[in-house]
């Protein structure tokens, strides 16, 4: 078996008496890219949120490169890095010293220079020394993940990196994220477009009505496609229209 | 475990900077916790204070206490507000999910509170020297001046985390301070309270600024302080302690 990086067992949790997560198991390889898929409410931020050490689970365990969430949180977050749903960064510093508050944070040794290599990187070097308030979504989204990308983390969360995007800014994206899977980062990400996770990841799982209702290689949920219908042009499905029947399934059950 | 318990000063150094830096580029927090207590200053002195009988000749020295605690009052709401904004915003998440000291976050903003009002302190200390303050008080009454105020600033700072972290809008985190803005008013700060009617002077001998206020007063003096300074220690230490343990609780429960 090869090693794993993320593993779910039997997650449950609950808002009061909202029962969010149900029983999620799921797996993800050292080194991969993994796609959490789920519309608006799934849960899948509710997921992200515990496997960051954010949130306590009901039940269930979830170890994070070999450490359990719930018992070593300390250990989990040395190895770990967040970019949460909604950008988080500090508004009124500017993108240079947002970069340098967490390099420091990190306990680099030159967080000037690891600042000035991300700005370049992610094409903020102009917007440098600006108030991050001043910064279109695009450009808060590319330092918030930049942030995130600080110290070299094994394992990077991504939760909705592209939603609010334009089409130009999501490439980009997409750019930096499949660099850092060739870097032999580990990526977990949550998206709710599906061609985003057709597009990224290695292994897609998707989340619904608490729990994980398919998982595999895109090729493997193409074969768990209904057979093709009739039509006059041969084609392949779409991951949409996969999603679409999945979930179509479960629910005439 | 060890790594991140040594990292607890630095990390919050660092969180202190950053809160400081917001400080210094909002200019309402600016004018509200030192330009706003001056100006209140020059209102009492120049405009009431000729009609206001304290029994003193030097009404400046009269004031300053008082002064000196409305800028602490009319600073805290600003600390709920960061507060709650850093909740909402997500940075906490940020900051929670990296292998830093847990608490380090929120000692930020209460260190930034702290020092925020030392310097507005000094500020306000000079402009009543020019205004004609003159006190006979040596090293060890400043000190313990400057000891009253950081309490009384711990405390409130204490209450206003608790404000912050649990606020559902902006405006319930900020609401809490209104009440406290009055106490001032309230008290022997700008009169005595012999002239009050009986219940209004009966809660203003009672309530923590007076004696707060007296105790300064006393000290800046160079007269006896009396019961009053262990009076004003007992309720800041007191509000103290109650106000971080429950701002601990929501801190918490806010952040697994
Ligand atoms: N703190 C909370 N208290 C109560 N309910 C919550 C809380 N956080 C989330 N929920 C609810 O739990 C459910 C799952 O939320 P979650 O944020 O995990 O979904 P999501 O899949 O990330 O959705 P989205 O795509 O909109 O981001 C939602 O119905 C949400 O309203
Ligand atoms: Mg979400």
């Amino acid at each position: 078996m090869k090693d794993t990086a993320i593993q779910v067992k039997g997650l449950q949790k609950s808002y009061k008496q909202l029962h969010v997560l149900k029983g999620v198991d799921l797996e993800v390889e050292k080194g991969s890219i993994f796609a959490l898929l789920g519309s608006n409410g799934a849960g899948k931020t509710t997921i992200v949120k515990i496997l960051t050490t954010l949130l306590k689970q009901d039940s269930g365990t979830a170890t994070v490169n070999g450490f359990d969430v719930a018992a070593k949180p300390d250990n989990v977050r040395q190895s770990i890095s967040l970019t949460g749903q909604f950008a988080a960064v500090d508004e009124i510093l500017t993108g240079r010293e947002n970069l340098i508050m967490i390099a420091k944070l990190r306990y680099l040794k030159n967080p000037r220079q690891v600042a000035d290599d991300l700005l370049n990187r992610f094409g903020l070097t102009d917007a440098a020394d600006r108030r991050v308030s001043t910064y279109s979504g695009g450009m808060r989204r590319r330092l918030d993940i930049a942030m995130s990308l600080i110290g070299k983390p094994q394992l990077i969360f991504l939760d909705e990196p592209t939603t609010g995007l334009d089409p130009e800014a999501r490439i980009e994206v997409w750019k930096v994220v499949k660099e850092l899977a060739n870097k032999g980062t580990t990526v977990f990400l949550t998206t709710q477009y599906l061609d985003e996770a057709e597009q990224l990841a290695d292994r897609i799982a998707i989340l619904h009505e608490g729990k994980i209702i398919a998982n595999g290689t895109l090729s493997d949920l193409k074969k768990l496609f209904p057979p093709a219908k009739v039509e006059y042009v041969e084609k392949q499905p779409s991951l949409e229209e996969i999603f679409l029947a999945i979930i179509g399934k479960k629910e005439e059950q | 475990m060890e790594m991140i318990k040594k990292h607890f000063f630095s990390d919050m150094s660092i969180m202190l900077g950053r809160s400081m830096r917001h400080i210094f580029r909002s200019m309402d927090t600016i004018i509200t916790v030192t330009i706003m207590p001056i100006a209140f200053m020059l209102l009492f002195v120049y405009v009431f204070g000729g009609a206001i009988q304290t029994g003193t000749d030097n009404y400046v020295n009269y004031l300053l206490p008082g002064i000196l605690l409305i800028a602490i009052t009319s600073g805290i709401a600003y600390t709920a507000y960061r507060l709650f904004m850093d909740m909402q915003r997500g940075i906490f998440e940020r900051f929670h999910s990296m292998p830093i000291a847990r608490s380090a976050a929120l000692w930020g903003h209460v260190l930034t509170s702290l020092v925020s009002n030392a310097i507005s302190f000094v500020v306000i200390i000079l402009v009543a020297l020019i205004m004609g303050f003159r006190s006979s008080a040596g090293v060890l009454s400043w000190l313990a001046v400057a000891g009253i105020l950081a309490l009384f600033t711990l405390a409130l700072t204490w209450i206003a985390a608790i404000a912050g972290l649990s606020a559902k809008s902006v405006d319930g985190a900020s609401a809490f301070s209104y009440p406290i803005l009055f106490l001032p008013f309230i008290s022997s700060a700008f009169v005595p309270t012999e002239t009050m009617p009986s219940a209004v002077r009966a809660f203003a001998e009672n309530q923590p600024v007076t004696s707060i206020v007296e105790a300064i007063r006393s000290l800046l003096a160079g007269q006896p302080v009396g019961n009053d300074i262990w009076v004003a220690l007992a309720w800041c230490l007191g509000i103290l302690i109650v106000a971080y343990l429950f701002a601990m609780r929501a801190y918490k429960r806010k952040a697994a």
